[in-house]
Order: structure tokens, then sequence, then C-alpha cells
């Protein structure tokens, strides 16, 4: 793997060795305490995203590398007018690994074809962000211990929500997958989604317009964040969002198998008495995509010989 | 109408859309060949009612096949010691470079000039291109 810049960059056997590495890394942290001695990673952000950020240099600390980067384009060369392919070019020469945010879609991948080392996509406008969709994935599998066979709720905005595109086209490759995808009318899935993927492979779905009639159904419900400025008008917005906003009474329909994921910042879609629920997973979310970050960053480097026996 | 005859050796692009042989003219920068080129207006056509029809004396260095990408129903007949040795429609190239211009506001050579407008072909039944960086579809109105 030389570079992640979209989530369909990994093959499912990379994946699964992915994931796979960083369920190992969540049994025995300890044993990663030294992989990346040695390693710096940078993190280039044009633009802020402290969690992102955060994630990628808590990964890096734990495997014993260092970090080093800038963030928001006026802290960087950017604001000087250089361009994507040679900031990338000199980077090469200061770190072994670069993480890339950056406004505008497409930037890190020009950044790939000008690097000498590895570069990963930290999210590029509304276009990809891999490392969210393998923190997702390995959320479902270490919750439920299996990415197949099950009913994922999709919930809020999937018209511009990313996150849930990418979820969309990474579940699809496991069997048995269904889709209940929960929006209003305004926000449903793009047409590609439904048409090119979807339809083309046959999987079920349906659509619906509110939370409280599929929560007996869902094995995984996903959240994400209703814009305010999505809406036409604001009578729609304040009629509508009700139906999207996860509470302590929609919960008491759910499963007691039930996770809720949310790729965070939440805002008011899930209410915080919703928090103290063992079924709200989104901040163990949180913590289990620094071990994603973790075992891609061994697997990019090839440092994988450097893991100690057990 | 008017004669399409009398090429020795070059190119007849035929079948285009009336009224899109000026663009297709000014796609192929063909105001800088030295060689005689004509375009022709709204002849008749029995497969379309009317056409436009660039005939270019000479060998011409674009690949035209990237015409498809602007008109896919052109027809190229190429002809040599006077006689038509090739006559096909224009086929879809896999990835046009600076040909198609992203629109997408968010895309990353809206800020960064130098880049190349690069396309892919994602689908060939629907003729779709999409942008290799953003990778937004292409939205055929004009060239
Ligand atoms: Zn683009």
């Amino acid at each position: 793997m030389k570079h992640l810049i979209s989530p369909m960059d990994l093959t499912p056997e990379e994946l699964s060795e992915l994931l796979s590495l960083a369920q190992d890394i969540m049994k025995d942290p300890e044993r990663y305490r030294h992989v990346c001695d040695g390693k710096k990673l940078a993190t280039c952000f044009y633009e802020p995203s402290t969690r992102t950020r955060l994630s990628f240099e808590a990964a890096m600390l734990n495997l014993g590398g260092s970090v080093l980067g800038f963030q928001s384009a006026d802290s960087s060369s950017a604001a000087k007018g250089e361009s994507v392919s040679d900031t990338i070019q000199i980077i090469s020469y200061y770190a072994d690994i670069c993480a890339m945010r950056h406004p505008k879609e497409g930037a890190p991948f020009v950044a790939s074809k000008h690097a000498r080392i590895p570069v990963i996509n930290a999210g590029d406008g509304g276009h990809n962000h891999p490392t969210q969709t393998l923190t997702d994935l390995l959320t479902i599998l270490e919750l439920k211990g299996r990415l197949d066979n099950m009913t994922i709720g999709l919930c809020g905005d999937l018209k511009f929500g990313r996150t849930v595109h990418s979820l969309i086209n990474a579940m699809v490759r496991y069997p048995g997958i269904r889709f209940v995808l929960i929006s209003p009318e305004e926000l449903r899935i793009p047409a590609y989604l439904k048409e090119e993927v979807l339809d083309e492979m046959g999987i079920p779905y349906k659509e619906v317009r509110s939370l409280d009639e599929v929560m007996p159904e869902l094995d995984i419900l996903y959240m994400t964040r209703v814009q305010r400025e999505r809406f036409f008008n604001e009578e729609d917005y304040i009629r509508l969002k009700n139906s999207f906003i996860l509470t302590p009474e929609k919960m008491k329909l759910a499963k007691e198998d039930m996770f809720v994921l949310h790729p965070l910042p939440r805002v008011n879609e899930i209410s915080v008495e919703v928090d103290n629920d063992p079924r709200a997973a989104y901040f163990r979310q949180a913590g289990f995509g620094v071990y994603a970050r973790m075992a891609l960053i061994i697997l990019m480097l090839g440092l994988k010989d450097r893991i100690p026996q057990a | 109408m008017l004669n399409i005859g009398g090429l020795h050796q070059g190119v007849v692009i035929d079948h285009i859309k009336p009224g899109q042989g000026m663009q297709i003219y000014e796609y192929l920068e063909l105001g800088k060949l030295d060689c005689c080129v004509a375009i022709i207006k709204n002849a008749s056509s029995n497969k379309m009612g009317r056409k436009d029809i660039i005939k270019i004396e000479g060998p011409i260095q674009v690949n035209l096949d990237t015409l498809a990408v602007l008109d896919p129903d052109i027809t190229l007949n190429i002809i040599e010691n006077d006689v038509i040795v090739e006559k096909r429609t224009v086929r879809l190239p896999e990835e046009v470079t600076n040909i198609l211009r992203c629109k997408n506001p968010r895309c990353i050579t809206s800020i960064e000039q130098e880049l190349p407008h690069r396309f892919r072909l994602t689908n060939k039944e629907k003729r779709i291109y999409r942008c290799v960086y953003c990778e937004q579809k292409y939205k055929e109105t004009n060239i």
C-alpha cells in the first residue's frame, strides 16, 4: 500500500489485514510501543481539524515515533502561494509519512503523485476521508464481532455526508448487508449511489423519514449532523429536525445489542442523555480511530517485522 | 451541396452537429495550421438533416478521437492519395487531458492553475467522465 487517498484504495485483503492488526494492537498496545522508533509523521493540515490531527499524532506517539506539522492554511506556505506538489516534495525530506488535510478535493491525490513518502488523505473537502471509514469499520467489527449480515441505519444528512457515502461503499463488499436510510426528503442519498452502487449490486435498502419506525430493526445506527444551512427555510428545519434527533425514548425501541455511531463532532442530533446508554459507542469510536491509524501507519511504513512476538 | 471531394491527403471531420463546426475549429486550433482548411456549415445530411463538416488538407497531429468527448456522432474520413482509406466514428478516449475543464469550485484545480485538467472515462455506455482529482462527473453542455 503506497498511499491511502480513497477508502476504496484498499483491497478487501489489505483491509482485513489492517483491521486485524488494529485489533491486535488493542489487545496489547505495549508490544507496539517501539515499532515506529525513529520515524516521523508530518501532519500537513491546510485547514484545522483538531480531532483528526490529534488522532494521527496520538497514533504515531503510541508507536514510539515523533510528529511535526502545521495546521490551517495561513500558518503554512500555501498562504505564500506554494503548490501542494512543491510542499510535499519538501516534506518528503523532513518526514517518513504524511497525513494531509486540505479544503480542496483531490489535493492529497496531487501530493501522492509527487511524494517520495506515503501520503494519507486525512480529509479533502467534501470528498474522501478514508481513515474515518477505517475507524467506522473497526468500530463495527469490534462491537459486533463481524462486518457481514447486518442492518445498518444511516441517519441525518445523507446527501452531503461523505462519511456516509464512504461507509456505504465499504460495507457493500460484505455479504448480507441491508441499509435503512433515514433522512429528510431534501437530504436523501445521491442518485448515483443508489443507481451505481446499491441497485447495481442488488443491495437491499429502504428510505424512511423518521427514526422511530425503524429503530427495532437496526444493528448499527450511524448518526450524522443535519446542518441548518442545508434547508431552504428555517421552518422546514425546525419542523424536521426532531425526527432526526436521537433521544432516550427512541433508544427504548432499539435492540439490546444495537450500537450508535457518530463521526463527531455532534451538535444536537444525539441528546446528551443518550451518552450514558451502554449502546452509545461514539466516544469509543473516536478511541478506535487511534488504533486504526496505528495499524495504517505500521503497514504503510512497512514496519510489520519490527513488531515483537507475542 | 458543396463538394467535399478534392482532398489529395487529409481528413474530413463529418457529421458535426450543425452550428458546432466553428467550435471544433477553435478547439483543434485549426487557425494555427498553414494548410488548407474548409468549414462547411449546414450541409444537408440524410442522417441528421443538417450537419457541419470540416475538411483539412495535409497531415494533422492532434488525436482526433478526443472529439468524441465533445460530440460522439462525429465521423472521420481519412484520405490518402485521393481515396478514403478509413471511415470511422470517433472512439471515446480512456483519459483526456486539458480538453474538459473541471468546474467544481471545491476541486484542487480551482486554486492550482498549473495542474492539468484530467478526466477519466468511468462509464462507457453512459459516456461519463470524472475528474481524476475530485471525481466529479463532467456535465456536458458545451465545449
Ligand atoms: Zn475536479
